[in-house]
């Protein structure tokens, strides 16, 4: 490493960097080629634009290296996944204190998030941008996905991903519009205040087959009207509002005189 | 018909509210009779009780209109395999249904209330009691049914007859006894199937877990070894679950006895509730508080799941684990205390 970082500076770097990044684009569009393979490859110019964005946007806080304070999380190592999950739902940067970062709407386009996240990647070694084929839910199991969901993600986020609260003003937020990759990115990452699901507790397939789960929840419920699936809370009010109402107003009206 | 008449209501209720009022209630209220009747507008207007029957007409067509609707969203649209098609199944059957019925009870009601006679009458209650003669008969009944059994000479047949009558009720008690009270082995709810040299595994899964597995902030559900193979696994499962959490070593908070029970920032609790045995499973991870759902009461796993906040009383029970050979995470042995909430036996 030391070596290598000595010669950092050499004319040849470029040449030797771009030569590499080639090698990597190549070897990685022939692994995945059946897939349409979107995470494409960062390039050292990516990765230099990244940090110009960071040191303008993120440095603030995060610090120029991205070393992080004691209020702040380092990035070092937290990997590509996280920045895009980050960065692509809006969530950073942060525009306010508070207990929690909302998903707000995204302020850099898929190109410069991919450019953010290839610097951060560049920082030491951390979980990657999953691919098309990870996060297809229609290549997963939603019977399974649904167990797996169950014993792991419903505590916090509804049985059916309706979300809900924790403590302090934290959440855990509702699912139904999140989208496949950042479900996917959240668990390999752990976001905020949610644990980390790495690919030893839920294997990739197992990760696929909870987004194959979430996303059958996006029809809704073949029940009817599910009232934003959140249990007694709504259901509560729709039957003594609703239902009692019907109830008090038919009897009124029996037991009263016709004119 | 015990409706009072609006004016003498108000006379009684002024006399209530007047000073000293309570002194000149009277013994007893007499009888206010009925209401002055009021003829309605459909016994008046010959028009108004024609559109009063119309609209009942049309309550009755609109129920013939739902089940017919009922019927043809029956065979037309089945609900088919996907959410949406079900949806709209369910709908359309629901909605003929409650046309069907809701309107039919409507119907009557309105017929009832607007055509049919609105004479008030009034109806006594009578008494309860049989006449004398009703009473005397019956008594004479049973005493000759009883002569005629010759219950009282037959010393067998009313032996055999009460032996009956009294062993009948075991077909009912003995299995109600036996599904509810058969067991009271309340020792069971002190162990869990945690044993020394047991593995950690995955739940629902079954892969056992290696201590490289958990990065810092995971979080890994786990039952024991073998749990599928067990008398009742629900059971067993139902005592065992395990919340795996690995913390930075840095931020966990250990008892002197208990420095061995974790390794290197992997720590393992009871995932049942200390209050009333909810699975305990909100884990924050930036706050290391574990929450329950059920009434919130919150534990933090850096500092022994000490109760933070809610109606539990005492710690999750840890589960003290090391590492195999193979680097696979073990228990070293069953829980030291009994897991959930509290019974009246509980030890400690």
């Amino acid at each position: 490493m030391k070596a290598l970082a000595a010669r950092r500076h050499s004319r040849f770097a470029p040449t030797a960097l771009l030569l590499l990044a080639l090698l990597i684009t190549g070897g990685v569009y022939a692994a995945f080629v059946p897939s349409t393979a979107t995470a494409s490859v960062a390039t050292a110019s990516d990765v230099d634009t990244g940090m110009k964005l960071f040191q303008a946007n993120c440095a603030t806080c995060h610090g120029m290296n991205a070393q992080g304070t004691k209020a702040v999380p380092s990035l070092i190592g937290v990997g590509a996944a996280a920045v895009d999950f980050q960065v692509s739902t809006g969530r950073m940067p942060l525009q306010a204190n508070g207990p929690q970062a909302p998903a707000k709407t995204r302020q850099f386009n898929e190109e410069q998030t991919a450019q953010l996240a290839a610097y951060v990647a560049s920082l030491g070694a951390g979980p990657a941008i999953p691919t098309e084929e990870q996060v297809d839910g229609s290549k997963g199991d939603s019977a399974t996905g649904m167990a797996l969901f169950r014993t792991n993600c419903a505590m916090c986020h509804n049985a059916v991903g309706a979300g809900g609260a924790l403590s302090g003003g934290k959440y855990a937020p509702a699912l139904w519009e999140t989208s496949a990759r950042n479900i996917y990115q959240a668990m390999v990452t752990g976001p905020q205040s949610m644990p980390v699901f790495n690919d030893n507790n839920l294997t990739s397939e197992e990760k696929r087959d909870v987004i194959a789960y979430i996303e059958a929840q996006r029809n809704g419920s073949p029940g009817g009207a599910d009232l934003g699936a959140i249990g007694p809370v709504s259901e509560g009010i729709w039957v003594w509002v609703v239902g009692m109402g019907l109830l008090v107003g038919s009897a009124v009206w029996i037991g009263a005189k016709s004119s | 018909m015990n409706q009072l008449n609006p004016a003498k209501d108000r006379a009684s209720s002024q006399d209530l509210s007047a000073p000293g009022g309570v002194a000149r209630l009277p013994d007893r209220f007499p009888d206010p009779g009925h209401p002055e009747h009021r003829p309605r507008q459909s016994d008046l207007d010959p028009a108004a009780n024609k559109r009063a029957e119309r609209q009942v007409v049309f309550l009755f067509a609109l129920s013939v209109i739902g089940t017919l609707g009922f019927l043809v969203a029956y065979f037309a649209v089945p609900p088919g395999e996907t959410v949406a098609s079900m949806r709209l199944s369910n709908l359309l059957l629901g909605l003929g249904l409650f046309l069907a019925m809701f309107s039919i009870g409507i119907a009557a009601v309105h017929w009832a209330k607007a055509l049919m006679n609105s004479e008030e009458k009034s109806e006594d209650r009578h008494t309860l009691r049989s006449n004398d003669a009703a009473r005397a008969e019956a008594i004479e009944m049973l005493r000759e049914g009883a002569q005629d059994s010759s219950i009282g000479r037959r010393g067998v047949l009313q032996g055999a007859m009460v032996s009956a009558l009294l062993l009948a009720p075991l077909t009912v008690v003995v299995p109600l006894v036996g599904n509810v009270g058969e067991d009271w082995d309340v020792s069971k709810f002190k162990r869990t199937m945690w044993a020394k040299g047991t593995k950690l595994t995955i739940d629902p899964s079954g892969r056992p877990i290696k201590a490289s597995d958990l990065t810092i902030g995971s979080v890994f559900h786990v039952i024991p070894e073998g749990l599928e193979e067990a008398e009742h696994p629900l059971d067993e499962k139902a005592k065992a679950v395990v919340l795996l959490i690995r913390l930075d070593p840095r931020d966990l908070t250990e008892s002197e006895e208990r420095k061995g029970w974790s390794y290197d920032g992997i720590v393992a609790y009871s995932k049942i509730c200390t209050h009333v045995g909810c699975p305990v499973a909100l884990y924050e991870q930036q706050t290391h508080h574990l929450l329950c759902p059920c009434h919130q009461s919150t534990f933090d796993v850096a500092d022994g799941a000490k109760v933070l906040f809610g109606p539990a009383k005492r710690p999750l029970p840890q589960l003290p684990i090391e590492v195999d050979d193979e680097g696979y995470l073990i228990a070293q042995s069953d829980f030291t205390e009994p897991i959930g909430p509290s019974f009246w036996e509980r030890l400690k």
